[in-house]
């Protein structure tokens, strides 16, 4: 095992979020109530999947400006990792709107229709399309260095859809998801008490470097398998 | 002074009132039952990350062979 600092602290800090997660105090928000806590989970999940696009489209444009082989791999496994915990991060989303956004007259499913029209959940499954799409436009090309190339440019292409579609759009528009028109949904200090900053910036910390923990993995697994195609 | 007592005591449970407004998992809390959830998501937790420990073991040896 390649013994590194970041892997163990990546670690220590998931047990920690795990630990102060579940026992710091919380404001008592009536709508929220204990589901507050999802922020060190939910929410951290949407961080690390940014910064491990950020991550895929410098190594999509480390690819253009070398030619190396080793950052068109490194991309595209980024850029999985990325949508795994965007994925991941949609899926917790779900859940927690369930108990927290649907309207008490009705039942879950009939307060769907409100829910569904949110610019921000439908801003998300543009991104994720879009980088789905990377997957498949990626798969579908044989020829290696040509694959490398086009796919390293529609990366740079997705990476600038997730502005208007994650950062931009769902910000103007009025939400029932935190920060809609009134700034950012998770570093507003209106919306996390400073005893859950404490949790909170250690939590995509340590999720962002488990993420980045898998990648290099992924990484690595696939040059092996690339040199013994060679061979 | 005694008015001004009976006054913080008043304040001190109109406070009180108005935390135990929102219901919480206080009782979750007091009966130390969150350490069993806390077990839980931590075996799940090491789980996965001795999976990916030892799947790190295993891509290093495969390196090696090279």
């Amino acid at each position: 095992m390649r013994k590194s600092w970041w892997k163990i602290l990546g670690v220590l800090l998931l047990v920690y979020t795990f630990i102060a997660g579940l026992l710091i105090e919380v404001p008592r928000n009536p709508q929220l109530q204990e589901t507050i806590r999802n922020l060190f989970f939910h929410v951290c999940m949407w961080f690390g999947m940014m910064i491990l696009f950020i991550v895929s489209f410098v190594r999509a444009i480390m690819y253009l400006r070398t030619n190396k082989h080793i950052h068109d791999i490194a991309s595209r496994q980024y850029a999985g990792v990325g949508i795994l915990f965007g994925v991941l991060g949609y899926l917790t989303g779900a859940i927690w709107m369930s108990y927290t956004w649907i309207d008490s007259n009705k039942s879950i499913f009939n307060s769907f229709d409100s829910i569904a029209r949110e610019p921000k959940l439908i801003g998300a499954a543009i991104a994720l399309l879009v980088y789905a799409a990377y997957l498949v436009l990626r798969d579908s090309i044989q020829d290696i260095d040509k694959r490398a190339r086009i796919s390293a440019v529609y990366n740079i292409f997705a990476f600038a859809m997730l502005f208007p579609s994650i950062w931009i759009i769902p910000r103007l528009l009025d939400s029932l998801h935190p920060g809609g028109s009134q700034g950012n949904p998770a570093l507003d200090p209106g919306s996390a008490s400073a005893n859950m900053r404490l949790v909170f910036y250690p939590a995509i910390a340590g999720w962002t470097l488990i993420g980045v923990w898998i990648a290099t993995l992924k990484i690595r697994m696939k040059i092996i398998h690339e040199q013994k195609l060679s061979q | 002074m005694k008015k001004l007592i009976s006054f913080s005591t008043l304040i001190f449970f109109a406070y009180l009132a108005k935390a135990q407004d929102v219901k919480m998992a206080d009782i979750m809390k007091e009966n130390g039952k969150i350490y069993v959830v806390i077990a839980v998501m931590l075996t799940i937790l090491a789980g996965l990350v001795l999976y990916l420990i030892r799947l790190d073991r295993k891509i290093s040896k495969l390196e090696k062979n090279k």
